[in-house]
C-alpha cells in the first residue's frame, strides 16, 4: 500500500494484528487516515471494526504493528494526545441526571489549558449546542432526551474539546430512519464546520455510502477493499449476479466474468441447471458477496493456493 | 511548567464543580426521602437507648452510641465510594472520565468532594436533633470540638480513600453490595453500638484492625466526659493510638487507591461497557 507524507494523514496503521488468547481477530490490518477527511471502516459484526478503533483510540494493547495516530503511539498518548482526540461511542448511558449544558460545560473545563492561541479549546458551549440542534434542550435532564437528541449530545461531548480527530463506534445502532438521517446530516456538517477528521464503523454500507469520502471494508480481521464510494462501485460492482436452480435448490453467485461462469456452469450441468438469471450486481450484492468470500474459509484457501 | 499547573488547576476545579454538581443531584427531588432514612432510623435507636444505663461513669447507653453513630456515619463514606464507583463504571461514567484528559483525577476528586458533604449533612441531620435528645455530652468545650475536626477529617479521608481502593477492584455492582454488607457486619463488631470490651477477644481483635472502631473511638473522646474511658479497650481513649490508626489507613489508602483505581480505568473499553449494559438487560429480562 502506498504509505502518505506523515503530515497528511491523522492515522496511519501498519500490519496491526491482534490475537485473544490462540484466536487471531485482526490479521495484518494496513490503514492511512488522511487529514479532514470521513473514513467508514465498513464490515459485519464481528469483523474487528470494534477491536480496531479501540485500539486507535488508546483504549486498547495491540499484539502487533505499527500504529500512529496524530503523530503518536496510542498505546502511549498522553493527556495533551487525548485532548486533540474526541470519542463517541455506541452505547453511553451516563450522566444521566446532569443538565445538557451543565454536562458540556464541565467536560470542556478539562480542556482549557491544552487551548493555544491558533486553537483556542474548548469550544463555546452554546455555539456547539447550536451546531448540534439541542439549544432548545440545553437546560433538561440529559435522560429526558429522545434517542436521537442523546446521540447528537454525545457528539458534542465528542467535539467539546475541539478535537482533531473524532471516533464514532456504530453511533446509529438503535436510531429510527428518520433520526438515523438527521445523525448523518449532522455528521457531515460538524465534520465541515468544524474542520475535524473523522473515523466511524458501521455495518451499514448505505451508511458508508452516504457520510463517508472514502469507505475500507474490514471483514474477518482484513481490509478487503478500499477506496471511494465510486471507485468501490467501479472496481466491485463491475461484478454479475448469476442465480440459477439445481435439483430443487437455489444458487447465487457474484462473478466478475458472467460469460465464463455461465458457459462453465452450462458445460458440464447434463441438462439440471434452470431459470437461470445473470444481473448486473449492485453495490451492496457485492458488498455482501465479498464478506461471504472472505468469511469462507475454503475461498480463503482458494486465494493463498 | 505552566501547562502542568494550569492542567492541576483544571482538574481540581471541574473536579470539584463536579463533586458540588453530583452532590446537589443526590439531595434533590424525591432522593431526598432515601436520604433522610438512616438518620432518622439511627435517631431512633438513640432515642429508645437514651435511659438505658451501662457501668460507665453513670453514662446511658444512648450517651455512648451517640458518639459512635457518628463515626458509622463518616465511615458510611466508604459504602458510598464504593456504590458510586460501581455505578459510575456501570453506566459508562468512567470511561468518559478516561476519553478526557484529566478526567480520572477530576472524577476521583469530585467523589470525594460529593461524599464528603454527604457525610458532612448525615452528621448534621442526626448530631442536631441528637444533642438534644442526649444528656451528659461535653458539646460545651472547645477541646471537644477540636477533637471531632480532626477524627472527621483523617476519618473522611481514611474510609473514602479505601473505598476507592475497594472499589476498584470489584467488577459489578453486585459484588459491590456484598462489600458493603461486609463493611456493615464491621460496623457491627466495631464498639459502635455496644462496648468492644463487652465482646469476645477475638471479635476485638477483629474490631479494632478496622477504622471504624478508631472513629468511633475517637468521636467518643471528644463528646464522653473522661469518666467514661472506663469502658474502653484498656480504660483508656488511646488518642495516639486513634490517630496513628487512622493515619496509617488514610497513608494505605493514598498508596494503593489511585493504582487500582488506574488499574480498573485501563482496562475499561466501549465494548466493555455495551457488554456490561446487555447483561444488566439480560437479568431484567
Amino acid at each position: 500500500m502506498t504509505v502518505g507524507v506523515p503530515g497528511d494523514s491523522a492515522i496511519q496503521v501498519i500490519d496491526l494484528r491482534m490475537r485473544y488468547g490462540d484466536k487471531d481477530v485482526l490479521h495484518g490490518v494496513d490503514l492511512t487516515v488522511r487529514r479532514g477527511e470521513i473514513l467508514a471502516l465498513l464490515g459485519p459484526n464481528g469483523a474487528g471494526k470494534t477491536t480496531t478503533i479501540e485500539i486507535l483510540e488508546g483504549f486498547r494493547q495491540r499484539s502487533a504493528g505499527e500504529v500512529s495516530v496524530l503523530g503518536l503511539d496510542p498505546a502511549v498518548g498522553d493527556e495533551a494526545w487525548r485532548a486533540r482526540v474526541g470519542i463517541v461511542l455506541q452505547s453511553w448511558r451516563d450522566h444521566g441526571k446532569w443538565r445538557v449544558r451543565q454536562f458540556l460545560a464541565n467536560q470542556g473545563a478539562l480542556y482549557v489549558p491544552f487551548g493555544t492561541p491558533q486553537v483556542p479549546r474548548p469550544w463555546d458551549v452554546d455555539e456547539l449546542l447550536l451546531s448540534v440542534g439541542l439549544t432548545g434542550q440545553a437546560d433538561e435532564q440529559v435522560r429526558r432526551l429522545s434517542g436521537g437528541q442523546r446521540r447528537r449530545l454525545d457528539v458534542a461531548v465528542g467535539l467539546i474539546g475541539r478535537p482533531d480527530l473524532l471516533f464514532l463506534d456504530e453511533p446509529t445502532a438503535g436510531l429510527d430512519p428518520q433520526a438515523r438521517r438527521d445523525f448523518h446530516d449532522l455528521l457531515r456538517r460538524v465534520s465541515d464546520e468544524l474542520d475535524v477528521t473523522v473515523l466511524i464503523t458501521t455495518h451499514d454500507l448505505a451508511e458508508a455510502d452516504k457520510l463517508a469520502d472514502r469507505i475500507a471494508i474490514l471483514v474477518a480481521g482484513r481490509i478487503i477493499a478500499e477506496g471511494t464510494s465510486e471507485q468501490l462501485s467501479q472496481r466491485i460492482a463491475s461484478h454479475d449476479l448469476v442465480r440459477w436452480v439445481r435439483d430443487g435448490h437455489q444458487f447465487e453467485e457474484t462473478t466478475p466474468d458472467s460469460t465464463a461462469f455461465v458457459r462453465a456452469l452450462l458445460h458440464d450441468d447434463g441438462g439440471s441447471v434452470t431459470r437461470l438469471e445473470v444481473h448486473r450486481a449492485s453495490l451492496e450484492d457485492t458488498y455482501l458477496g465479498l464478506v461471504r468470500a472472505a468469511e469462507h474459509p475454503t475461498t480463503e484457501a482458494e486465494e493463498a493456493a | 511548567m505552566t501547562t502542568t499547573t494550569t492542567t492541576t488547576a483544571a482538574v481540581i476545579r471541574s473536579g470539584i464543580a463536579r463533586g458540588l454538581i453530583e452532590f446537589r443531584q443526590a439531595f434533590s427531588g424525591a432522593e431526598l426521602i432515601g436520604q433522610l432514612f438512616w438518620p432518622l432510623v439511627t435517631l431512633g435507636a438513640i432515642y429508645f437507648f437514651r435511659d438505658r444505663s451501662i457501668n460507665a461513669g453513670g453514662v446511658t447507653l444512648g450517651t455512648m452510641m451517640f458518639p459512635g453513630v457518628l463515626g458509622m456515619f463518616v465511615a458510611f463514606g466508604m459504602v458510598l465510594v464504593i456504590q458510586l464507583l460501581a455505578a459510575d463504571r456501570e453506566d459508562g461514567t468512567l470511561l468518559r472520565a478516561k476519553a478526557t484528559p484529566g478526567g480520572i483525577p477530576s472524577y476521583l476528586l469530585a467523589k470525594l468532594v460529593n461524599v464528603s458533604l454527604t457525610v458532612v449533612v448525615y452528621l448534621l441531620m442526626v448530631a442536631v436533633p441528637g444533642s438534644f435528645l442526649i444528656d451528659g455530652l461535653e458539646t460545651a468545650n472547645l477541646r471537644a470540638w477540636l477533637t471531632l475536626a480532626w477524627v472527621l477529617v483523617l476519618g473522611m479521608a481514611a474510609t473514602q480513600l479505601l473505598g476507592a481502593a475497594l472499589g476498584s477492584m470489584v467488577s459489578s455492582p453486585r459484588a459491590a453490595s456484598y462489600i458493603a454488607l461486609a463493611v456493615m457486619a464491621l460496623t457491627a463488631v466495631s464498639g459502635i453500638f455496644y462496648p468492644l470490651t463487652a465482646m469476645p477477644v477475638w471479635l476485638q481483635w477483629v474490631g479494632q484492625a478496622s477504622p471504624i472502631y478508631w472513629l468511633g473511638l475517637g468521636m467518643r473522646s471528644g463528646l464522653l466526659p473522661d469518666a467514661a474511658a472506663a469502658s474502653e479497650v484498656a480504660g483508656s481513649w488511646r488518642t495516639w493510638e486513634t490517630v496513628g490508626a487512622l493515619s496509617a489507613w488514610t497513608m494505605l489508602g493514598l498508596a494503593i487507591a489511585p493504582l487500582l483505581l488506574r488499574r480498573m480505568a485501563r482496562r475499561e473499553s466501549g465494548s466493555r461497557v455495551a457488554d456490561r449494559r446487555d447483561r444488566a438487560l439480560q437479568r431484567v429480562a
